[in-house]
């Protein structure tokens, strides 16, 4: 009945959502893949000249050199974000005083853009640094850890609300039930809480895999690659593809659809790994 | 419950609906659309273009690119339906970039005009750019502090006025000077800083790298292969400069990776140093500094003196890297209007009044006479050093200079230098060789 009714409103409803997914998102993705198989100087006007962008792309040592650094990022940060997530979570489903002030405030730098939040940490981090008569641009490891640490700040609220989501679910009956037993609470969280968050995980670390591997606006506002590009990451490194030399623009757009496919695959290859620990709840 | 359901429904869908039309209409009429460059004199231009359409009929369109985007905004612009019409290319290299747009202006009014045909870009027998104003850079000083110096009693130098300052060695001495007795001047360090920050170090990476690049390519036939390699000849005389700059400074050279070109005028303007490298387009932000403690007729320029060879006639660097550009693929009358309006620009008397005036723009048409010329202190002074005969301009030959990464890099290499974590040696091999890899890498 209520399926019957809406009906003559589907086109009503989800064209324009539909219209706008095309041309905002479907119709740029694929003339970018055409795109990379160009030579232009404008998007409309272009000339085909196969892989040659490609070959361009794969040679160039800067490409390759930001992919590394993003790498070594994404996994720090995935690894970090994800632990004072959980352990966030787990602090405040205890029933303490003030849990939901905390879980405001811990939610609310992901509520600030990306590039406001770089010159902040740009600021916090050049004034530490000024101590000793340096700054962020001094050395790599600066930058790579001023990085983790603000993509930390921003994240950890945002996965916390979801561990926090899936702790609640966790059913009374079966702690209950393990308390019976004799499991302690580190047996608890191991063998029961853990296996039955498994769908959180999953969630959780794909949100920071990909939100590593993207990270754009941080990147630039914190460090726009200082010392020498050593801090530059994929996506600073396409941008500057694009502009930075005469005629690069369609490597530029080939090291956007590698990007792609690397960020995809790696999406569903963790996607596949996390889900295989899930169980039923 | 259900009674509202319907209309809200109805409401909401109309809207959705709407966002979308919202992006489509259209208008057929001859417009000019100018991509502008400068967004220090966005408003001022849409005023003219106002005037204009109330002389002419002709609508223009003026459209601005916010700072240093210029080349991100035309690239998306230029696909669009409504593509600019005039646009502006920043010498030989942007012509590269953007050469199948450009369309041939050797038969317009306003080229006719040009007082110098040789600062427009050629190709064969196409005008492709014309130049449309005049800039200069040099050290910008703050005639009052030198005064001061001057008039203390226990100097060690023998100067008595900038005017003699003519050469490298002599700017040296008066400098280290002026630093050990920056207390008595009232000063904080002789230069302002040296601003390294990404995006922030044009001023070294181009300006500075102009002049051991014009001296190195002397004689060359610079449209040739000649320009495709540099043995970077001079590096120990820009390394002199930058040293200068980096060692007399109001700030330590450790944290220059933080520092923008708005810092260093601030400082200037608040007279906490003595000089700034910079150019005339510098004037409105050191006067809109607030607190500005400069005296307009204090506001000099000073060549930069590197110890260059034949340096003592070495004149202020004066060129441009504004060009305008008719788009190439816009109908006849489209580009015929165009080129009207910017000819109008530069000859009507209410043309020639917002260029001087209110652009603050030395322009480079023989419509204008030297009473023509801005009153801004710094454009006075471009225009003293552009007609005193005995010292030569320096050309502004940056902008031969392979891509916008060589800058960058060269930059990013200038700021491990002052950092203390690079060799100079190492900064001039990385300037050869990315020069070299970034003609060759041209498409």
């Amino acid at each position: 009945m209520e399926t019957r009714t809406l009906r003559p409103w589907f086109a009503v409803f989800v064209l324009p959502t539909l219209a706008a997914f095309l041309v905002a998102f479907l119709i740029p993705f694929v003339m970018g893949l055409w795109l990379s198989f160009t030579r232009f100087t404008t998007v409309t006007d272009a000339a085909f000249v196969g892989l040659e962008n490609y070959t361009a792309a794969l040679a160039d040592a800067d490409f390759l050199r930001a992919l590394g650094f993003t790498a070594l990022f994404a996994a720090v940060a995935i690894v970090t974000v994800n632990l004072f997530a959980f352990s966030l979570a787990l602090l405040l489903t205890r029933g303490l005083r003030g849990t939901n002030l905390f879980r405001s405030v811990f939610f609310l730098p992901n509520l600030i853009g990306g590039i406001v939040l770089g010159y902040i940490w740009n600021l916090l981090i050049n004034g530490i640094l000024g101590l000793w008569g340096v700054d962020i641009t001094y050395a790599a490891s600066y930058g790579f850890w001023g990085l983790v640490a603000l993509t930390n700040w921003q994240l950890i609220g945002y996965m916390m609300v979801i561990y926090i989501a899936g702790l609640q679910n966790v059913p009374g009956e079966l702690l209950e039930a393990a308390s019976i037993d004799g499991a302690g609470a580190w047996t608890t969280l191991w063998r029961v809480k853990l296996p039955l968050v498994m769908p959180s995980v999953t969630i959780c670390t794909f949100l920071t895999l990909t939100n590593a591997f993207k990270m754009f606006d941080q990147n630039l506002a914190l460090t726009a690659g200082a010392p020498e590009g050593e801090t530059r990451m994929l996506a600073l490194d396409i941008y500057q593809t694009f502009y930075g030399r005469v005629g690069w623009q369609g490597v530029g757009q080939a090291k956007a659809v590698l990007f792609f496919l690397l960020v995809a695959g790696l999406a569903l290859l963790q996607l596949r790994l996390t889900r295989r620990r899930e169980v039923e709840g | 419950m259900k009674t509202w359901r319907r209309p809200v429904a109805l409401l909401a869908a109309l809207i959705l609906m709407m966002g979308l039309a919202g992006c489509g209409g259209g208008e057929d009429q001859i417009t000019v659309r100018y991509l502008n460059f400068k967004p220090e004199i966005a408003g001022k231009y849409e005023e003219l273009a106002r005037e204009y359409e109330k002389a002419t009929g002709v609508r223009v369109m003026v459209d601005t690119a916010a700072n240093n985007t210029y080349e991100q905004t035309l690239t998306a612009r230029m696909a669009s339906p409504e593509a600019p019409t005039l646009f502006q290319i920043n010498g030989p290299r942007g012509y590269a970039a953007w050469k199948d747009y450009c369309a041939d202006l050797s038969g317009t009014e306003l080229y006719k005009h040009l007082t110098d045909k040789s600062l427009a870009i050629t190709d064969g027998n196409k005008v492709v750019g014309i130049p449309y104003v005049v800039e200069g850079y040099g050290i910008i000083y703050n005639k009052a502090i030198t005064d001061r110096y001057f008039a203390l009693k226990d100097r060690s130098t023998a100067f008595t006025s900038m005017e003699q300052i003519t050469s490298y060695d002599k700017l040296s001495s008066l400098v280290q000077d002026m630093q050990k007795r920056r207390t008595d001047l009232g000063i904080e360090g002789v230069f302002a800083s040296t601003s390294l920050k990404s995006g922030e170090d044009w001023r070294w990476q181009t300006h500075l790298m102009n002049l051991p690049v014009y001296y190195e390519l002397q004689g060359a036939d610079l449209t040739g292969e000649a320009v495709k390699n540099i043995d970077f000849r001079h590096a120990d005389r820009f390394r002199a400069v930058f040293d200068l700059y980096t060692n007399h400074s109001v700030t330590d050279k450790s944290r220059l990776g933080t520092k923008t070109v708005g810092d260093s005028m601030a400082e200037f303007a608040l007279e906490q140093c003595a000089m700034v490298q910079n150019g005339n387009w510098a004037w409105s932000q050191i006067d809109d500094v607030p607190g500005n403690k400069v005296e307009e007729e204090n506001v000099r320029f000073l060549p930069i003196y590197g110890g260059f060879p034949g340096e003592e006639s070495q004149g202020l660097c004066i060129g441009t890297e504004n060009y305008y550009a008719i788009n190439a693929k816009a109908s006849a009358e489209e580009q015929k209007a165009a080129a009207d309006f910017i000819y109008w620009l530069y000859s009507s008397e209410m043309g020639k009044d917002y260029v001087t005036d209110e652009f603050g723009f030395i322009a480079p048409f023989d419509t204008f006479t030297d009473e023509d010329t801005p009153d801004d202190p710094l454009a006075q002074e471009v225009r003293r050093w552009m007609d005193n005969k005995e010292v030569e301009s320096v050309p502004w030959q940056f902008t031969l200079f392979p891509s916008a990464k060589f800058k960058e890099d060269l930059g990013a290499s200038l700021l491990k230098y002052a950092q203390g974590t690079k060799s100079f040696e190492d900064v001039k091999a990385d300037a050869v060789r990315s020069w070299k890899e970034e003609y060759a890498a041209t498409r």
